[in-house]
């Protein structure tokens, strides 16, 4: 597996600054990094001893904020608690990759940034090497005080600050970095940095935003996504006082020169909401209207009848090994599109001044949000300055930039005054980037001694040409596909009007659905259980084959957590004795490899009555490498995944379409998994491996929805193949 | 229609002038520069704007102002004032129940006027006075976690609560 890889092109440079503040600023151009250019970095020491770190990404919840600097932190040896975080902006071009998306930013910072603290601590002991007239290996360092043993002298940074700051700068490359045993940071346990301001209600988030003499703007949106606006009226809540505009605007998913919706702006977010209702808008709908759930429904089971258009995979020939297979086993799965639905919803503030955007985005996504925004705009994106706020849940859906590109119109609109755009729930729901719905049909055939010998699936999913739209791919490297001797891996793409786009863990939430259940039934043909089955599957430790530039499957790492959570657990298959009162127990195992994340998973459950399923307990085991850099934010992370999981399978999540539009309007539509459903115990323990650490936001999702069903089906004898799991 | 009205936020005496029909969610942001109720869904399904109405839970986007003239209201920005209150944010603390922290107000009010009826609730007891609040990050077992933490019963173990 490789892990991104930095080039020589880095360097770091100290000066001092105002108040005689040792500065330090680095910079690395990353080789291989998917996506980045570079990273930059910045340490600031300050005359009483302080160190601030700048957090580069933006924090959505998955402790970046805290993680990223704690690297720094350990390589510049002080101490965690003289250490004070600041928010950076958003500018790619000073910091470079700042993205909370697809679990990157672990194995993207891991090494470069322990070497901006290492090369930092290096000028560090240069400096006091000369002031004190000896050699610099014979100083040590602890807590931001360099120590000369031999002597006895010790002396904090910040004393070395004006000597540091006319030295040359060390090699990046060339800089010794801690063994892990030496760590004092790393691997311990630091809470979040915000806790103390989230449990006493500081504003932190994008929706706290209050600047003087601002404005608020409610959204009008097109009631089906691509529809446009054909006209509109708004005088009778013009001649109000508390509303001072209604602009047109356009979200960026139509046409440059169209409309999709209407910002009606006033001094009172409350009031313009309730405005909403006297503005008459008409939209240009009629080839969206088309869509529906159940015309996709419909279309997808007549599509996995005939031979699949698009080819994902091939590989032998798998209608011949399907005839002359001992068994075959034929099943069809689907998953609905699910909303992020983050409980703070979408928002955006911006000040239009003089031809210049200021604006404060809630975004896991910030330059691509001023890219767009400037196109759409048309001024150049060096004229946006972009504020990092914390935000209020991301999943995904803040990967997309709409609110950011929506509010700059609307400031534009009011020059001068600042304006917050807000959604409602109901605008949030219905004007997502939705994960794809999916449909599969699989067949898999036995030879005589139950092994796995062909593998067939046809993939219904949304695209255009023959091409999956945003986030709606299957790769034709899915497990078990690249170990089977004879497979079919084929799509077909349908069309919608729909925004699509990733939800945590994207592809894989579905995937390992599908993938895992499907399994779970080869095994049962077999006589095996999932886990027996995946062992004999997956075979001698190695790499196998993915998409050029993707992170390929160890086999060996596979292995590894489905031994390690079926000692967890005690596994002896799905079997449970019944309940006191005779209910209905059982387990499942899941595995999945995503995001270079190894989990494997196993639910237990109880039916509580014959429609009502409790998760008792779930036991996760992980392999992300060599070091769990937080380990309390790590276990936070693969909990919280584990409940989202469970929520996907049974709290009834479905986004549904009717005549194009959206049917849910708030939660009691989109119900979200709470506090009574939650299991009382998950137990996680993570493997440490001989491989480079990665990241942890999104792994741990998708091996429990499987895990869950395949419980249901050990429990109750009933396969369930469609999400969400419902009982007749 | 706008009228003023006296409120008591967080023990101190305040005067807003707002449509009596405003809800108190909105009051609090908008008149009174008090962000730390959030807003999460407007229909009182979510709990993210949950303050106190006389030590009891209540939804802010759901109460009108009208309906909260004269009573005392408490805040996450006054929560700390009542007892169980600092009990609340003090577990919540140390066991670092946020991730995002969006919904993290709510909940503590929810929980301190769980305390403030029941000092040592069963867990079947927290579920059910804490299953109106949704945290889209799950941090439910550290919400269980930091509510027995505070009512003084015994602790679990960091995988269970």
């Amino acid at each position: 597996m490789s892990a991104p890889a930095l080039n020589r092109r880095g360097f770091i440079a100290a000066s001092l600054v105002a108040g005689g503040t040792l500065a330090f600023d680095a910079h690395f151009a990353l080789a291989e990094a998917p996506g980045a250019a570079a990273i930059n970095a910045f340490i600031r020491i300050g005359a009483d001893n302080t160190v601030t770190i700048g957090a580069k990404n933006p924090e959505i919840g998955q402790g970046i904020r805290t993680m990223l600097p704690m690297l720094i932190a350990e390589e510049l040896d002080v101490s965690w608690d003289q250490v004070v975080i600041e928010q950076t902006l958003a500018n790619e071009k000073i910091y470079g990759r700042q993205t909370a998306g697809g679990s990157t930013a672990t194995p993207v910072n891991w090494l470069p940034l322990r070497q901006v603290g290492a090369a930092a601590r290096a000028v560090i002991l240069s400096a006091a090497a000369k002031v004190w007239g000896v050699e610099p290996a014979s100083l040590t360092t602890q807590a931001g005080v360099v120590i000369h043993a031999a002597s006895g002298r010790r002396a904090p940074y910040a004393a070395f600050a004006r000597e540091a700051a006319t030295l040359p700068a060390p090699d990046l490359d060339k800089v010794a970095l801690k063994s892990p045993a030496a760590f004092t940071i790393i691997g311990q346990s630091k809470p979040g940095v915000d806790t103390p301001k989230i449990v006493t209600g500081k504003p932190l988030f994008g929706i706290d935003v209050d600047l003087p003499g601002m404005l608020h703007a409610a959204l009008i949106k097109a009631p089906c996504h691509g529809a446009t606006l054909a006209s509109h009226d708004a005088s009778a809540v013009l001649a109000t006082k508390g509303v001072v505009a209604v602009v047109p605007i356009n979200s960026g998913f139509v046409a440059k020169d169209k409309f999709d919706a209407l910002a009606v702006v006033g001094p009172s977010w409350w009031s313009v909401k309730n405005a909403r209702e006297h503005v008459k808008a008409v939209w240009d709908d009629t080839a969206q209207k088309a869509f529906s759930t159940a015309g996709y429904a419909k279309a997808a089971a007549e599509a996995v009848q005939g031979p699949a258009p698009v080819e994902l995979f091939k590989a032998g020939d798998v209608e011949g090994a399907l005839k002359g297979a001992t068994k075959t086993i034929t099943a069809d799965y689907s998953y609905p599109f699910l909303a992020h639905g983050t409980l703070e919803p979408q928002n955006c503030t911006a000040l239009w001044q003089e031809g210049k955007l200021e604006i404060w985005a809630p975004s896991q996504n910030p330059g691509a949000g001023r890219t767009e925004t400037a196109a759409m705009l048309g001024i150049s994106p060096d004229d946006l300055t972009i504020h990092m706020t914390r935000i209020g849940g991301g999943f995904g859906r803040r990967l997309m930039n709409d609110y950011m590109v929506m509010v700059a119109q609307v400031a534009r609109g009011v020059p001068g005054r600042p304006v917050k755009l807000l959604f409602d729930r109901t605008d949030d729901l219905r004007n997502d980037y939705y994960r794809p719905a999916g449909w599969h049909r699989f067949t898999a055939g036995l030879d005589a001694q139950g092994a796995l010998v062909a593998f067939k699936d046809h993939f219904v999913s949304f695209g255009k040409d023959g091409k999956p739209i945003r986030a709606a791919e299957m790769s034709g490297y899915e497990f078990p596909a690249p170990v089977v001797p004879h497979v079919h891996l084929g799509a077909t793409f349908l069309p919608t009007n729909l925004a699509t786009g990733w939800l945590r863990a994207p592809t894989s939430n579905a995937m390992g659905f599908v993938f895992q259940c499907f399994l779970d039934e080869v095994a049962e043909a077999a006589g095996l259980d999932l886990p027996e089955l995946m062992r004999r599957t997956l075979g001698a430790p190695r790499e196998l084959p993915a998409e050029k530039g993707r992170p390929q499957l160890h086999t060996g790492r596979a292995r590894g957590v489905i031994d390690a959570v079926c000692r967890m657990a005690h596994w002896q298959g799905g079997a449970l004795p019944p309940g006191p009162q005779g209910e209905k127990r059982g387990r499942g195992f899941g595995f999945y490899f995503s995001h270079r994340g190894y989990f494997a998973e196993v639910v237990e459950i109880t039916f509580t009555d014959a429609t009502t399923v409790r998760v008792d307990k779930v036991w996760a085991a992980g392999d992300i490498g060599s070091q769990i850099i937080n380990p309390i934010n790590a276990r936070h992370q693969v909990q919280g995944a584990v409940i989202e999981g469970i929520g996907q399978a049974i709290a009834g999540l479905k986004i549904e379409q009717v005549d194009g539009v959206i049917t849910a309007e708030n939660f009691q539509d989109f119900p979200l998994l709470r506090i009574d459903a939650a299991p009382r115990e998950i137990a996680v323990e993570f493997l440490k491996t001989d491989f480079p650490p990665t990241g942890l936001g999104e792994p741990s999702l998708p091996p429990v929805i499987p895990a869950l069903a395949n419980a249901i089906r050990a429990a109750s004898g009933v396969r369930h193949r469609s999400l969400p799991l419902v009982w007749a | 229609m706008t009228k003023p009205y006296q409120l008591v936020v967080n023990a101190k005496p305040v005067t807003v002038s707002a449509p009596g029909d405003k809800p108190l969610l909105w009051v609090l942001r908008e008149e009174l520069h008090m962000p730390g109720t959030k807003f999460g869904c407007g229909a009182g399904l979510c709990g993210a704007c949950t303050v106190l109405l006389n030590g009891q839970a209540v939804r802010s986007c759901q109460t009108p102002v009208s309906a909260a003239a004269g009573h005392r209201i408490t805040t996450i920005e006054g929560a700390k004032a009542l007892p169980q209150g600092n009990r609340i944010v003090a577990a919540w603390q140390e066991i670092d129940v946020p991730q995002c922290g969006y919904c993290q107000a709510g909940q503590i009010l929810s929980a301190t006027s769980l305390l403030l009826v029941n000092p040592h609730p069963s867990d079947a007891e927290i579920d059910s006075a804490m299953s109106g609040n949704i945290c889209r990050c799950s941090t439910y077992l550290r919400i269980r976690r930091a509510i027995r933490k505070a009512a003084g019963l015994a602790d679990v173990t960091e995988d269970a609560a």
